[in-house]
């Protein structure tokens, strides 16, 4: 049962990303080619309202649904990891128009295809796990 | 219908999708979780026995299955969004954009009978699907999201929405990268590709 509030919210993540139009191939396109405004807007208002959240959270020492203290982890600072790892996603995201959230939501669209996408992105994960060691950080 | 359905079902506003994002962020957090979509990839390696084999993999899955869950959650809720809440229109993209798509072999849909507009037929179509090119298109564009995301330690949903949000530099670092990725497949890669894969008649 307590699995059940993290259902209810990733099907609220599932119709926000869908009516959001986030989760389209051409909004993709259009934002890298700068020519609408749609999905930055997007972007900046959660950026912008999740900034608020988090700094009020974390002045009134908010807690979770069972009581804890919500942490935020700090990211460790490096710049090829995030640089280069970032730009290797860029090129994956203008492909597909999809990023990890939008690539499940439009599994429930019926975009058979993009269950091959999904799959391969695990193959990728796991060719990082095996070639870790080797990159920078 | 409904007129309450009605009011859902049109394309929303920029504003109110962004908002709702910082919602679902907000509601993760609440409920002791984190807004990070590409870490169930790892998860899935992980519960694939991956840990066996290298390290990275080594950790507790259990702790992870409301991620999980949470994106289970995102299949119904796109299903949801396309079978009741439905837009009237094909997403609306602007014409430069789909005057440009045209020269590479890509079609706007403008009607409903032609697409919804959320994915392309000529990628993503199924009769299209099992090209040779189209296949090597998807496994390489998905290749890439799963091992940058990795390298990256996050994806738009970790690094834009949750470590912008928390003021976090290595996060902006990310972000610039996603746009550099992008920027590059998008100007320079991504016509070659899709006019080879969609020769015009």
């Amino acid at each position: 049962m307590k699995f059940i509030k993290f259902l209810l919210t990733g099907i609220l993540f599932g119709i926000v990303m869908t009516k959001s139009e986030a989760v389209s191939w051409f909004r993709i396109q259009e934002m890298f080619r700068f020519e609408s405004f749609h999905m930055y807007g997007i972007i900046g208002t959660a950026v912008i309202l999740g900034a608020i959240f988090v700094a009020l959270i974390k002045r009134a020492k908010g807690k979770t649904i069972t009581g804890e203290p919500i942490k935020f982890n700090p990211k460790n600072m490096s710049i090829p990891r995030y640089l280069i790892g970032g730009s290797i996603f860029g090129l994956g995201w203008a492909m597909t128009g999809a990023c990890p959230g939008p690539m499940f939501t439009l599994l429930g669209h019926g975009v058979w295809a993009i269950l091959l996408v999904i799959l391969s992105s695990v193959l990728g994960t796991y060719f990082y796990g095996a070639v870790r060691s080797k990159l920078p950080h | 219908m409904s007129p309450i359905v009605d009011f859902i079902s049109q394309p929303w506003h920029w504003a109110v999708s962004g908002a709702m994002i910082s919602l679902v962020m907000v509601l993760l957090l609440w409920f002791g979780g984190e807004f990070g979509v590409s870490s169930n990839l790892r998860t899935m390696c992980a519960i694939g026995g991956a840990g066996n084999k290298y390290d990275f993999f080594k950790i507790n899955w259990k702790n992870q299955i409301w991620n999980l869950v949470f994106i289970g959650g995102a299949v119904i809720g796109g299903f949801i969004a396309t079978q009741f809440f439905a837009s009237p229109e094909p997403v609306q993209i602007s014409e430069s954009t789909s005057a440009y798509l045209e020269t590479i072999g890509i079609n706007t849909p403008q009607t409903m009978a032609e697409g919804t507009g959320y994915v392309p037929e000529e990628i993503f179509g199924l009769d299209r699907m099992f090209s040779i090119s189209n296949l090597l298109f998807l496994i390489v564009g998905g290749f890439l999201i799963g091992f940058g995301t990795r390298w990256a330690g996050g994806c738009t949903s970790g690094h834009a929405i949750s470590g912008l949000s928390n003021l976090q530099l290595p996060s902006l670092i990310a972000v610039i990268g996603f746009f550099i990725g992008g920027l590059i497949m998008t100007w320079l890669i991504l016509p070659q590709l899709l006019s080879s894969i969609n020769p015009i008649p």
